[in-house]
């Protein structure tokens, strides 16, 4: 009879740790001291909104500029100064924040960095899981 | 800051990479970022507790704006036009044999930034600045300095131990509209009240990337023979090629150029080279005129506000051979007294 009755508190002490389990973050604060990212690497939910918010500390600009290897050849040859208008390329301007949503479909890896003139080579580079 | 630095001229005769200005001993910013720089040159004169720092901005051709911001270990009293030659006979005193060759072929930690003074000599504006890194980042920004990556790192190493900056901005084009030809230099003299000699480094390995070349000359002439830190041991890039009295004939000459009139009668003259890659400068040069034990804070050795160990560790040596000494001299009583 004890045995019947330890089943079912087990069961929910089982369920009970999984719901406490410490859900992948939706809400993600980088911050920028000179000119590096203060995470190398970042793990998300994958199919969610994400909320990035970016805190250049730096008394200069920075970019957060997120997505795959093609993306980033392209802009390692690019001209556009300013990038405000897409949410995956952010000017954060010195010394202010900026704050950016983005939704990752399906499981993937990307990469994160800014490719203003020498900062990528500075260290300014990260990597972010969705899973 | 009140640490008396003594604060280094550097001079620049050397040819960019690209078509720009040369710069002394300070990051030279260029429209893409810092500017590669060959080997630079420069001369602190340091007398009756004034440095005394003698730069050439060098036009070597092209157009465009470039900008140059150089640690101060003070606020200056003046900054004016230098002298013509000064550099090129310190060089012709310590390479002798190429000098006459060449003679007989033919260089955060504030909220705001104070503007302390301003001035223009040629086709350069100079504004001396008082203010922590991001401060006196933001300004330079403003006022159309592109800084590099490290530049908010190396700003406020030096805006920890002095606030004070000198930015340097050179239009290229009005240089050229003055009639400035590829090699013309524009000295500057700049004249700081300070304590002791120091010489910023580090800040000409702004913007370059860890393997790049960084290569410069610092002629120093002090009123005795100094004591300098980082001790010049070749492996750590810094090289002391010149270390003696400085000849009368020296002293005359340079006395006699422009604004040198401060030239004492007799001093030492050391010549240091500097041959190493961007990675390794992380230090500036310290320098105590008086020959004792120069600041490992000055220095970049150790950060503000940690106790700087060098006269405690002298102590404690002093006081270890005292008492090696006195037990020394016991055991030979004892020795001595026959049993």
């Amino acid at each position: 009879m004890k045995r019947l009755c330890l089943f079912p508190v087990l069961l929910l002490l089982v369920a009970v740790a999984g719901a406490c389990a410490p859900a992948p973050p939706r809400e993600v604060t980088i911050e920028i001291h000179y000119s590096h990212y203060s995470m190398s690497q970042i793990d998300v939910p994958a199919g969610v909104p994400i909320t990035f918010t970016i805190k250049n500390d730096d008394p200069i600009d920075h970019e957060w500029m997120i997505g795959d290897l093609a993306m980033h050849e392209r802009h390692r040859l690019g001209t556009e100064l300013v990038h405000a208008s897409r949410p995956d390329e952010v000017t954060i301007p010195a010394l202010s924040t900026r704050t950016t949503t983005l939704t990752f479909p399906v499981p993937m890896a990307l990469m994160y960095m800014c490719h203003l003139p020498g900062h990528e080579q500075y260290g300014m580079v990260g990597m972010l899981i969705a899973k | 800051m009140r640490r008396p630095f003594v604060f280094a001229l550097a001079l620049m005769l050397a040819m960019l990479a690209f078509a720009a200005p040369a710069f002394a001993c300070g990051g030279l910013i260029g429209p893409n970022g810092a500017v590669n720089l060959l080997r630079t040159t420069t001369f602190v004169g340091y007398h009756d507790g004034v440095e005394h720092y003698v730069t050439a901005f060098q036009f070597a051709g092209g157009g465009g704006k470039f900008g140059s911001l150089t640690p101060l270990p003070g606020v200056p009293s003046s900054v004016e036009r230098g002298g013509a030659w000064t550099l090129q006979r310190l060089v012709r005193e310590t390479q002798p044999f190429r000098a006459t060759s060449l003679a007989l072929g033919a260089a955060r930690s504030a909220d705001a930034v104070e503007v302390l003074l301003t001035t223009k000599i040629d086709a350069l504006d100079i504004t001396v600045l008082k203010g922590g890194g991001a401060a006196v980042g933001e300004w330079a920004t403003a006022h159309g300095f592109r800084l590099p990556a490290d530049a908010p790192e190396v700003l406020d190493f030096y805006a920890s131990r002095s606030p004070i900056f000198l930015a340097a901005a050179f239009d290229a084009d009005a240089a050229a509209a003055r009639g400035q030809r590829i090699g013309d230099g524009t000295p500057v003299h700049i004249t700081i009240p300070t304590a002791n000699p120091w010489v910023p480094l580090r800040i000409l390995a702004l913007g370059k990337q860890g393997n790049d070349p960084v290569q410069a000359d610092v002629y120093l002439l002090t009123d005795r023979k100094p004591a300098l830190l980082p001790l010049a041991r070749g492996d750590n890039g810094l090289t002391l090629a010149y270390d003696r009295t400085a000849s009368a004939s020296l002293l005359n000459d340079l006395r006699s150029d422009a604004g040198m009139s401060w030239v004492p009668a007799t001093g030492w003259l050391s010549q240091l080279r500097i041959d190493t890659t961007a990675a390794t400068l992380s230090y500036d040069l310290a320098v105590d005129a008086q020959g004792h034990s120069p600041s490992r804070v000055a220095a970049g050795l150790d950060t503000p506000g940690a106790a700087d160990p060098t006269p405690f560790a002298l102590t404690m040596l002093a006081a270890a051979m005292a008492a090696l000494i006195l037990v020394a001299i016991r055991e030979q009583k004892r020795i001595a007294v026959p049993a």
